[in-house]
């Protein structure tokens, strides 16, 4: 098992639940209203969501908007610190990396971003 | 009424304080925080969202907290400015110091539409915080590893643990709440490590033992986590840490190792661990951004630089105030005692007053627990020997131990500024913020030099010394700024 939230039943602080979806990569993640968009992707298992130059995995680390290292794009916003956005119902979210593609040069290696796909 | 308008940038527990004081010496106060919710760090909240019954039971001092809270942001001469981004503080004249200007962006942190505004007080009172610092080990950039901050926000402030079966190292009492943090919330907490050893740690605590007396609440804090800790049998563990985090794309294993009082392996005795994630901190960075960028001067001490302050918590700035962790590492109730003395005083209030008297000792209480903090939980002096060649050290540009070691060795490069275009260390996204303390520390021993070389007609390349203090977007500084409501006849550029 990984990250998780504390169940609402079990929770000491008597919290309630309101549900909200986000659309990561064009895939839908459930969290609850209130959420960070790191605190739904951690509560939904997944632990990282960037690829750094090297390829090597990344999502939070210092959990308070310092690192960066768990930049995401939002809607037609690059590069927000997902610990420190609140996550709101239907916002789309597109994971980056910095990662050369095979075969491309070092002008294309410096911050390329996945571009987030137009609206309908 | 003073007539005085105060700006206190932060609402954490010394921010709040030093607002709720500058109100009751008379003053208007704009209360600033890029948060959402007031009570920074320590006092962090829970989204309203989540409509808590109880949300004491996660809080130490919730009602006093509660109360102030309720009673500034209510208070009809305070104005308060959640999610908002202090990017930039503008000195009027750079020869002569005077009240910086306040450049703020208002709106959900790293958005596209966020308003500029700029900002003109009488005083301000600088209570940014600290963030965790973390020393590098193999590793500690696989997901799962989290600065323990990280761990603390995401259990307090949103009810999400970290993992199930947790090792929480490093140095400090912050290692206890984290792991309470973490206990609460359902997770497994396998072993807490402290780097130090029991013989360091009793030295530096048991050293003039009246002074810890004035910090009782603190110590009754400390004693409840301990009580935790023995009632889920987690074992703590002094003289040990983390070496290094192994996994294929994840933690799955940390190497624990027992140290010397300097942070030396002891040879044969390292220990693997199966766990889901890690918990790591190894004291904290003051975020002296802002301070630097209104021409504090800031003190050196051993365990770091930290903005200087008088008696009064005032900084060599004129009308700058500075309260909280930046000026110390001493927890929150020295913070609330400096930010009360400093909101008193910016706002104008009598600096004779009788109820200056116990938040003067309060202070000074704090400064002496700052010191024994910093003598019982030090940075070891042989750390760098868990550091392989291809350690990262700087993680956004993956800059790794080897390539500081080349740029040490290479006498042209060997300054700070040059050791950054070389290695790319702190030039990523986070700008040094997380790898800064760390890369001129290993510069300096490497080259057996301080790292800050003096460069002609340039500013000390200080680890800190950041003009832009937070991300703004090139269309936002486009953007002409709107002057604050509460400046009707803002100043020409």
């Amino acid at each position: 098992m990984s990250p998780r939230r504390v169940r609402a039943e079990a929770d000491a602080v008597g919290r309630q639940e309101g549900p909200l979806r986000i659309i990561v990569d064009g895939e839908p993640v459930d969290g609850i209203a209130g959420q960070t968009i790191a605190g739904v992707l951690l509560a939904a298992d997944r632990l990282s969501w960037r690829r750094q130059r090297s390829g090597a995995p990344r999502g939070v680390f210092c959990g308070i908007g310092v690192c960066f290292d768990c930049l995401v794009t939002v809607g037609e916003d690059r590069d927000v610190r997902s610990c420190r956005r609140r996550a709101r119902d239907g916002d789309v979210v597109t994971t980056q990396t910095r990662q050369a593609e095979p075969g491309q040069g070092r002008e294309a290696q410096a911050l390329r971003t996945r571009e987030p796909e137009t609206g309908p | 009424m003073t007539h005085r308008h105060v700006a206190v940038i932060g609402a954490g527990p010394a921010g709040l304080a030093a607002a709720e004081a500058a109100l009751s010496a008379g003053a208007r106060v704009t209360l600033i925080d890029s948060a959402d919710q007031p009570g920074g760090q320590y006092h962090r909240m829970l989204p309203d969202a989540y409509h808590a019954a109880r949300p004491e039971r996660l809080q130490h001092g919730w009602r006093a907290f509660d109360r102030r809270r309720r009673r500034v942001l209510a208070h009809p001469r305070c104005t308060w400015w959640p999610d908002t981004s202090v990017w930039a503080l503008e000195r009027p004249d750079t020869e002569e110091p005077g009240v910086p200007r306040v450049h703020v962006l208002r709106g959900p942190a790293d958005g596209g539409r966020r308003r500029r505004l700029t900002l003109d007080a009488d005083a301000l009172v600088l209570a940014v915080g600290a963030h965790d610092r973390v020393l590098p080990f193999p590793g500690w950039e696989l997901p799962g590893v989290f600065a323990a901050g990280a761990a603390q926000a995401l259990a307090k402030g949103e009810r999400v643990v970290v993992g199930d079966h947790v090792v929480v190292a490093g140095t400090g009492p912050f290692l206890l709440p984290v792991a309470a943090s973490l206990l609460e919330a359902g997770s497994r907490v396998l072993e807490v490590l402290e780097a130090n050893t029991v013989g360091t740690l009793a030295r530096g605590w048991s050293r003039r033992p009246w002074e810890l007396a004035a910090q009782a609440g603190k110590a009754g804090e400390l004693a409840e986590y301990a009580a935790l800790l023995i009632r889920h049998r987690v074992p703590f563990r002094a003289g040990r840490t983390v070496v290094e985090a192994r996994g294929d794309g994840r933690v799955e294993e940390v190497v624990t190792a027992r140290l010397h009082a300097d942070w030396s392996v002891v040879p044969g005795t390292e220990r693997t661990l199966a766990v889901d994630a890690v918990c790591a901190t190894h004291g904290f960075s003051p975020q002296l951004e802002l301070p630097l960028a209104a021409g504090c001067a800031l003190r050196r001490t051993p365990s770091g630089e930290f903005v200087a302050v008088d008696d009064d918590q005032h900084t060599s700035c004129p009308g700058v105030y500075a309260a909280g962790e930046i000026t110390g590492v001493a927890g929150a109730p020295a913070a609330r005692s400096e930010g009360a003395l400093a909101g008193w005083l910016a706002g104008g209030g009598d600096p004779a007053a009788p109820s200056l008297r116990p938040l003067r000792r309060g202070r000074d209480h704090g400064r002496a627990f700052a010191e024994r903090l910093a003598t019982a939980h030090p940075i070891g002096e042989a750390w760098p020997g868990w550091l392989r060649p291809e350690t990262v050290i700087c993680r956004c540009e993956e800059a790794d131990y080897a390539s500081l070691c080349r740029a040490a060795g290479n006498e042209a490069s060997a300054g700070t500024r040059v050791t950054k275009l070389e290695t790319r260390a702190g030039l990523g996204p986070c700008q040094g913020r997380v790898c800064g303390p760390t890369v001129a520390e290993l510069t300096a021993r490497l080259t057996g030099r301080p790292a800050e070389r003096p460069v002609e007609g340039l500013p000390a390349a200080g680890p800190h010394l950041r003009p832009i203090a937070q991300p703004i977007r090139l269309g936002e500084l486009a953007a002409a700024p709107e002057p604050s409501p509460d400046n009707p006849t803002p100043q020409a550029g």
